[in-house]
């Protein structure tokens, strides 16, 4: 048994402590925003936050865990009330298919934790190991710095959604 | 004896500092070569412009004249050394702050005696020590090349050197000990291949200035060629006799790992390296051939003890091994063995980690960069990819880690294998901020066939 904190909740997890994070996330506790997508800690859509930094929970066991703080997408916000780094990505319409989504959202969210002015360059190159496939980098790429942007707006009324 | 009278031993003492300030105005003192109009681009035969981009990428001359991200050649990048840190030069054709005004007699110098076009010595990070045997006709090809390529605007940075290191007549003095003028002399007992290896190993690819030692006044020691090296903050292996890599190299491992960045008994070309095959990936396959047959060579024939060692190592690798049951072990299997205990080719899977010279090496530094930064995939390469593990272990993890393999594959027990992981992280951040974007895309490799 191990306590794991997520999403601001203790946890008692029975799990081995070679356990994968996300295994745990989503079997134990149900928390199915991560993806499991290469398993080899290649395509980032199972990118979570530890700490205030992004990781990649395919490839990061339990026994790394210890006292240390996960986020997951579904600590961000509700749909009732996303948080500003989902009402970007909504606003943008930056999802296809969506899979690699919450990666890309939970890597995009510690950037702005510590930038929230990041430049095109530095969300590329913070993002590059975010694969996604069907194509929507352009919409992430604006839905980032529009997120950066509520990030800093007192007024998080609905903004106008731009026409594709 | 009739005593010297004081005004004679003033006339002594004057002549004798004539005498000296001829003797070092000759040995530092250099013509500057007159400027020439910038050469239009089109003066230039194409043919020579392309031999010269493969010669170039054979000298890796972009990777110390390009900062990652900025322009190609525009100079610019801090090579630390232990004087201080200098800053490469720009070698685009811009006529203000590049080489537009060189010309061909100027840039020829500047190769074989580290001079530049008015006369200033230049420091060795400019490894002139081995450009010295660059043949006249290579040289004509790589001033093709380079004087064809886009005039970037980028004036020099100012060195950061301390005093004395800081004054270009010290250069002088160091040539004078250490620089060997001289062309290739081919060995007609070798083969022609040997010996096309031999001159661009020993001259423009200059390995030796990674992985040969060098001496307290930065110079290689050449008695220990190739027995190992430090570049940037990574342990340049030695490759010679020396060679801490389990399986012993030949040839044909040398000349795959070379041409495609890596070998399944050798792993994949990291750190400064890894720009180094990425160059070698697109010129003549001749041309890296001879290098390796060069190095076999230079490597020589293994032991029969190290040849026996080398397939134990092997048989170990490609047996599926009981997991160990320590907290070491099995952090290794959850987050290591997934990739490096598969059977998978890259960029699916990883060497197994007994065939690492990582491991098998002096010291824990090229280990520790690796699982601090992982493997960043290269654009517009098949490229080998590993994730980063800065974030999700710390430094005593990391350190019990590389412990833990080091033991494992019957390694003598590193030492200071914390400090090091900690040294390591610090550069590295240090590095990432120092970065200025995410690397241009190097040049397109299905493209390198034209000029």
């Amino acid at each position: 048994m191990m306590t794991l904190q997520v999403n601001g909740r203790s946890h008692q997890v029975d799990a081995e402590p070679d356990t994968p994070l996300l295994y745990v996330l989503r079997d134990d506790l149900k928390l199915n925003a991560a993806k499991f997508g290469c398993g080899l800690g290649q395509c980032g859509s199972c990118t979570v936050i530890v700490d205030g930094k992004a990781v990649l929970s395919c490839v990061t066991p339990l026994m790394l865990l210890e006292g240390k703080k996960v986020t997951t997408l579904e600590g961000l916000g509700t749909i009732e009330t996303p948080a500003p780094t989902q009402r970007a990505f909504i606003e943008e319409q930056a999802a296809q298919c969506g899979y690699c989504i919450a990666g890309m959202m939970m890597r995009a969210q510690a950037l702005l934790q510590r930038n929230s002015k990041p430049t095109d360059a530095q969300i590329r190159a913070e993002l590059e190991l975010n694969l996604c496939r069907c194509g929507t980098h352009m919409r992430i790429l604006r839905a980032v710095h529009r997120a950066g942007q509520l990030m800093q707006t007192a007024d998080a009324s609905p903004a106008q959604r731009r026409t594709p | 004896m009739k005593k010297a009278s004081p005004r004679m031993i003033g006339s002594i003492v004057a002549l004798a500092a004539i005498a000296g300030a001829i003797a070092v105005a000759v040995i530092v003192w250099r013509p500057a070569i007159a400027a020439i109009e910038p050469s239009a681009p089109k003066s230039f035969d194409s043919a020579l412009v392309k031999r010269g981009r493969d010669l170039a990428a054979i000298g890796n001359c972009n990777d110390c004249h390009t900062v990652r991200g900025a322009k190609d050649f525009a100079g610019g990048l801090p090579v630390p050394t232990p004087f201080g840190t200098i800053y490469s030069s720009n070698i685009t054709p811009d006529a203000e702050t590049g080489i537009g005004r060189w010309s061909e007699a100027a840039f020829r110098r500047a190769m074989q005696s580290g001079v530049d076009r008015e006369g200033r010595h230049l420091y060795p990070t400019f490894p002139y020590d081995h450009f010295t045997n660059v043949s006249d006709d290579d040289n004509r090809a790589l001033y093709a090349f380079l004087m064809t390529r886009q005039p970037v605007r980028a004036p020099a940075r100012e060195n950061q050197l301390s005093f004395p290191f800081n004054q270009r007549a010290v250069v002088a003095g160091w040539k004078l000990l250490y620089l060997r003028h001289g062309t290739y002399q081919a060995d007609a007992t070798r083969s022609a291949e040997w010996n096309r290896g031999a001159y661009l190993v020993d001259g423009l690819a200059h390995c030796g200035a990674c992985h040969t030692p060098r001496n307290s006044l930065g110079a290689e020691r050449t008695k220990a060629a190739f027995a190992g090296g430090d570049v940037d903050n990574w342990h340049a292996y030695a490759i010679n006799s020396q060679s801490p890599a389990p399986v012993p190299w030949d040839a044909a491992a040398l000349f795959q790992y070379l041409r495609h960045g890596w070998h399944p008994d050798h792993g994949v070309a990291r750190g400064p390296m890894a720009e180094v095959v990425s160059n070698l990936s697109g010129v003549p396959e001749n041309d890296v051939r001879a290098i390796a047959t060069y190095m076999a060579g230079v490597f020589g024939a293994p032991t029969p003890e190290a040849k026996r060692r080398g397939d134990d190592v092997l048989a170990q690798a490609r047996s599926q091994q009981a997991p160990q049951s320590s907290s070491t072990a099995s952090l290794y299997a959850a987050a290591c063995a997934t990739c490096h205990g598969s059977d998978r080719g890259p960029p699916y899977g990883g060497i197994n980690l007994a065939l690492s010279s990582a491991f098998s090496g002096p010291d824990a530094r090229n280990a520790a960069n690796i699982v601090l930064s992982g493997i960043r995939p290269v654009a517009g390469e098949r490229s080998p990819i590993m994730p980063d593990f800065a974030d999700s272990m710390s430094d005593d993890q990391i350190a019990s880690l590389l412990d833990h393999l080091r033991a494992r594959f019957n390694q003598p027990a590193w030492t200071n294998t914390l400090n090091i992981v900690r040294d390591a992280r610090r550069t590295q951040t240090v590095f990432l901020q120092t970065q200025p974007s995410p690397g241009a895309a190097p040049p397109d490799a299905t493209k390198r066939d034209k000029p």
